[in-house]
């Protein structure tokens, strides 16, 4: 049951996650990850048939809230906007990616 | 040395205006100015908080300042959660946490380092430097909540808030010598806690003693309509219930002949504290570990590492989604190395073909571990244990180990996964080199004032506490 991680196996898995890995990077996650499976492989001697996997721990079921705006929680403009690098007017301003 | 104050003590002089705020303020930014540069404990400080607290007298919390683990999301200071990802991120809106602390009057004076995204044991993946232990600067204070408990410690605030995941506040609370609260997951609201893994994620606040996590929590707790994980509940009362006793608890050793228990002190401490309970009448006895859930037995934690690394990851790995350059201006190359590991495991166990074998597993043996609880709680008033194997671990010592924080928190594990209030209370501290043992004492769900209960007594009567000096 023994999984080994190659770095062909990282280097499609940091595409899936859109995370940027060099080479060298990759050689050493591959390591790190068949490391760490061996940990997690432990459960794999569990007997775990007709068990329901966890869902949750509270035991709430459908919460719900009334489809309301909650005007006091809302953003101001100027909150919005509060982390934007660049705005004009009041809106973000964002690189152009659709040719003209 | 006011800065040494508790917080009920704290309370009481200020609201019997034995001092004033701008004594106890001075005093504590003397102190901050004389050790945050060297141990690193604060990312940013509110300068303007000593004007707050003056208004703030006749509140539960009258005006006392609070260190808030920097995951918290607060309108007046910025919120990084230690990764440069954040770096200035100034949030629009407050955490449920911080804003009931501030309703009640508790003040926000600084924001704490960590683990960055809350992502190990140590504050050593923070990407704002380590925390160092105000116990001993070679050490650790243990994480991811290392700079709540660090400011706890070095008495830099009067309390404080962290947040635990599997260890998170419990763990660097028994590295730094103070006493961490985790509460049952859904007491205290997640809402406004830059999110790691949804399913565990429990805040909870970090005091110098038993009484004053108890009057920290009261403030916090309770069904929030913007977290659907927090159910209508009585409140916890653990102020009230603290000074029963134990007298008629039944009360289970746990994980005492555990093979990885690096210090066979903290063995010995725990063992000595079942004596003082049985002293105080409870009926003390040891719960056996088991491979499989028995009645009366514990089932052994080491699945529960497998279990919580998969879950975690997994769980990691979506909320983590977020920071796609896109949403918060920052791109994913500057992640740190830990939170890449992390997304791309909880990637890669969540992947087609891997997701029934990884996944679906490890909530099913996760389940196995809610059983034993539910089985164990029905024998059982509370729960035992070392916090941690040993005493906190010199700085650099996790490096290159992808496996370092869930070794240091494997005896927290299984009841982090389960969603179980716990609670670390320091239980030795070495002469020579200053640092601490804990014990991890855990109550049934929604029963945090049996173990409030065990925790005050076994405080009272055991001579560790410098604070109460």
């Amino acid at each position: 049951m023994k999984t080994t991680i190659s770095s062909a196996n990282v280097d499609h898995i940091a595409s899936l996650s859109h995370i940027p890995i060099t080479e060298a990077e990759s050689k050493n996650l591959a390591d790190g990850f068949t490391k760490v499976l061996e940990v997690v492989d432990d459960l794999f001697g569990v007997d775990t048939q007709n068990i329901q996997p966890v869902s949750q721990v509270t035991g709430l079921e459908n919460v719900t809230r009334s489809d309301e705006v909650l005007t006091e929680r809302m953003f101001t403009q100027e909150e919005a906007l509060r982390n934007a690098s660049r705005t004009h007017n009041g809106f973000f301003v964002v690189d152009q990616i659709i040719d003209k | 040395m006011l800065h040494k104050l508790t917080l009920s003590s704290a309370i009481k002089k200020l609201k019997k205006k034995e001092i004033s705020h701008t004594e106890l303020y001075t005093d504590i930014e003397t102190q901050i100015g004389k050790i945050n540069p060297e141990l690193n404990i604060y990312l940013s400080l509110d300068k303007q908080a000593i004007k707050k607290a003056e208004k703030l007298i006749d509140k539960p919390l009258a005006g006392v300042p609070i260190a808030i683990k920097d995951n918290f999301l607060t309108r007046e200071l910025p919120t990084t959660a230690s990764s440069i990802v954040l770096k200035d991120f100034m949030s629009a809106y407050e955490s449920t946490v911080t804003d009931r602390l501030q309703k009640e009057g508790g003040v926000i004076i600084g924001k704490t380092n960590m683990d960055a995204w809350a992502h190990g044991s140590s504050t050593e993946t923070s990407d704002f430097g380590t925390t160092k232990n105000p116990r001993n600067q070679d050490y650790s204070p243990g994480g991811s909540s290392g700079g709540s408990a660090a400011a706890v410690a070095a008495n830099v605030c009067i309390s404080a808030m962290g947040s635990e995941t599997a260890g998170s506040i419990r763990q660097p609370a028994s590295w730094c010598g103070v006493v961490g609260l985790k509460p049952t997951y859904g007491r205290v609201s997640r809402y406004g806690v830059v999110a790691m893994a949804s399913s565990t994620d429990s805040p909870g606040p970090i005091g110098k003693t038993v009484e004053d996590t108890a009057i920290l929590l009261e403030q916090i707790e309770g069904h929030d309509s913007f977290d659907a994980t927090t159910p209508e509940k009585e409140p916890s009362r653990v102020a009230e219930h603290m000074k029963k006793g134990v007298a008629g608890m039944r009360i289970g050793i746990c994980y005492s002949d555990h093979a990885n228990l690096k210090n066979k002190k903290v063995t010995e401490q725990i063992f000595a504290a079942g004596k003082i309970f049985e002293r105080h009448g409870a009926q003390v006895s040891i719960v056996p570990v088991s491979d499989t859930v028995e009645k009366g037995k514990i089932l052994k934690h080491d699945y529960a590492i497998g279990v919580y690394t998969v879950i975690q990851r997994s769980e990691v790995s979506s909320n983590l989604a977020r920071y796609d350059g896109i949403r918060y201006g920052v791109d994913r190359s500057n992640l740190g190395p830990e939170a890449k590991r992390r997304i791309m495991l909880g990637t890669f166990t969540l992947s087609k073909g891997y997701a029934d074998k990884y996944y679906i597993k490890a909530q099913q043996v996760r389940q196995l571990y809610l059983e034993n609880f539910r089985q164990l709680f029905q024998d059982f008033d509370v729960l035992i244990s070392p916090t941690t194997p040993s005493y906190a671990e010199y700085i650099g010592a996790g490096k290159d180990n992808p496996m370092f924080g869930e070794l240091e928190d494997m005896l927290l594990e299984p009841t982090s996964i389960s969603g179980l209030p716990g609670i670390s209370v320091p239980c030795y501290r070495d002469e020579k080199t200053n640092l601490y043992l804990g014990m991890n004492i855990v109550s049934a769900w929604w029963q945090e004032e049996k173990m409030i209960r065990a925790a005050y007594l076994y405080e009272t009567e055991s001579a560790w506490n410098e604070w109460r000096k």
